[in-house]
């Protein structure tokens, strides 16, 4: 085991906050065909209210700190606040979309010692790019970007996530960022709207259309591994826990909920209200999230994949059952894998249904109603 | 006698679990976990104490161990950690560190 992983193990086990993802703002400059978000403001926590929070998870042992949105330069004070957060010596990452980052704000990000910058980006191709975020200039603008903090010393990733529009650009996209001399990563999930408006996952990559980026070694590369049937689940794995979230993790809006991932939607408190560690110790919201053991999941703790499946608690929540199966991480055990798993079997499906979630129960998702 | 003064990187973040030190470099990602006796001398390393008087102070002070093993032991961690640009050195007193908050 690495020493981050022991690190982070010893975090889980403490029930420590190790790491916190942030959005300062819901507002941005581009509109993604894909983004679960509003862009309104219903209330954005203030300079002074963030720097307030950014104290409190200093005092709770918070270490890795991203600031993420929206955009997170829509704020004209987010330079301010990475200064207070690097000042708590918070190892920081950034996510942005770059196109307000020019030469001088990628000096101030490197002044100010930030960890990594990762930039979205759909596409090698402008075009594509342009059409996803419907802002215009938009790839020439992040690209610049990129090259402006690469040009400073700092780590960029890009960041790009997979979905119809651009499912046949992803080794273009990896290729440009080798040739731009930066890491890369792809994600396929597709989140539902906030409103609880499910029709954004109609852009989500069909289950079979993963095998190909499964077999791509710069991707994966323990393909062997990655891809080989499930072992039997031991005791020990029925004992575990599926994922960091409300044990060392937990994600805080620009209103100041707290939920225990970004991908987690399910209300524990708000920071304007209570204190952090109020929040994350005597939630109940929170303490169920962490009771949840894998022998607990009402389908997959009888699914051969249940030790290696990466099942989303999130997502699982958001079909209705925070102990249920993620359809969408269902799919992707079976085409990783071609071993069907418990959910199909239980709905007598041999392979999955397609277009991962759609018409299923979602819930709907609003920013708590709060009085400054 | 030349005294040694020790400051802590601007590069680094830090943050206190379990009574260890977590420490991470930007400029590399290198990580570290200090102990508890590391951890002394590095909440102790504010660029203008010097290290004899942070062993005496934050080790012996604080731990069983020989000051001259300690003193030993801190110019060991010392060199080590500033061959990782995670401490300057000097032996003139250095521009104040931050405040690791816990």
């Amino acid at each position: 085991m690495s020493l981050m992983a022991e690190v982070g193990q010893k975090a889980f086990n403490l029930g420590v906050p190790l790491a916190i993802h942030m959005d300062v703002t819901f507002r941005c400059n581009e509109r993604c065909v894909h983004c679960y978000l509003d862009h309104d403001d219903h209330g954005e926590m203030t300079t002074a209210e963030i720097k307030g929070v950014l104290d409190q998870l200093a005092e709770a042992g918070v270490f890795f700190l991203t600031f993420s949105g929206g955009e997170v330069f829509m704020r004209r004070d987010f330079l301010e606040l990475v200064k207070h957060a690097r000042r708590l010596l918070f190892n920081v990452k950034v996510k942005t979309n770059g196109v307000m980052i020019g030469e001088a704000e990628a000096q101030q990000l490197r002044a100010l010692h930030v960890d990594t910058v990762q930039i979205s980006l759909y596409s090698h191709r402008p075009e594509v790019h342009d059409a996803i975020t419907k802002l215009p200039h938009s790839f020439e603008r992040s690209i610049k970007a990129i090259c402006f903090l690469r040009d400073q010393g700092l780590r960029v990733t890009i960041a790009n996530v997979l979905m119809t529009a651009n499912l046949s650009d992803h080794y273009g996209t990896q290729k440009l960022a080798a040739e731009l001399g930066v890491q890369y990563t792809l994600d396929p999930t597709i989140t539902p709207m906030m409103d609880g408006d499910t029709s954004v996952l109609a852009l989500r990559v069909p289950g079979e259309e993963l095998v190909e980026v499964f077999r791509n070694p710069a991707l994966v590369p323990n393909q062997e591994e990655f891809c080989a049937p499930p072992k039997p689940p031991s005791d020990e794995d029925l004992e575990g826990y599926p994922c960091s979230a409300g044990h060392s993790f937990c994600y805080i809006s620009p209103y100041g909920d707290v939920f225990p991932c970004v991908q987690f939607p399910l209300p524990t408190g708000n920071i304007r209200q209570q204190k952090f560690l109020d929040i994350w110790n005597l939630s109940p919201q929170m303490n169920e999230v962490r009771s949840i053991q894998a022998k607990h999941l009402s389908t997959c703790s009888s699914c051969s994949h249940v030790a290696s499946c990466t099942r989303c608690p999130g997502l699982a929540y958001m079909e209705g059952n925070m102990r249920g199966p993620s359809t969408a991480d269902c799919e992707k055990s079976f085409y990783r894998t071609g071993v069907p798993t418990a959910n199909m079997l239980l709905q007598g499906l041999d392979k999955p249904r397609g277009m991962s979630g759609q018409g299923s129960p979602l819930l709907q998702i609003h920013p708590l109603a709060v009085s400054a | 006698m030349s005294e040694t003064y020790i400051a802590r990187s601007s590069t680094i973040a830090a943050r206190m679990l379990a009574g260890e030190m977590m420490v991470m470099n930007s400029a590399d990602s290198t990580f570290f976990t200090l102990n508890p006796v590391a951890t002394a001398i590095w909440q102790g390393a504010d660029g203008c104490t010097p290290l004899r008087e942070i062993v005496r102070e934050r080790v012996c002070g604080e731990f069983d161990i020989e000051p001259e093993q300690a003193q030993v032991d801190a110019e060991q961690f010392v060199t080590e950690l500033s061959g990782h640009g995670i401490l300057r050195v000097s032996d003139q007193p250095l521009a104040g560190s931050q405040e690791v908050s816990r």
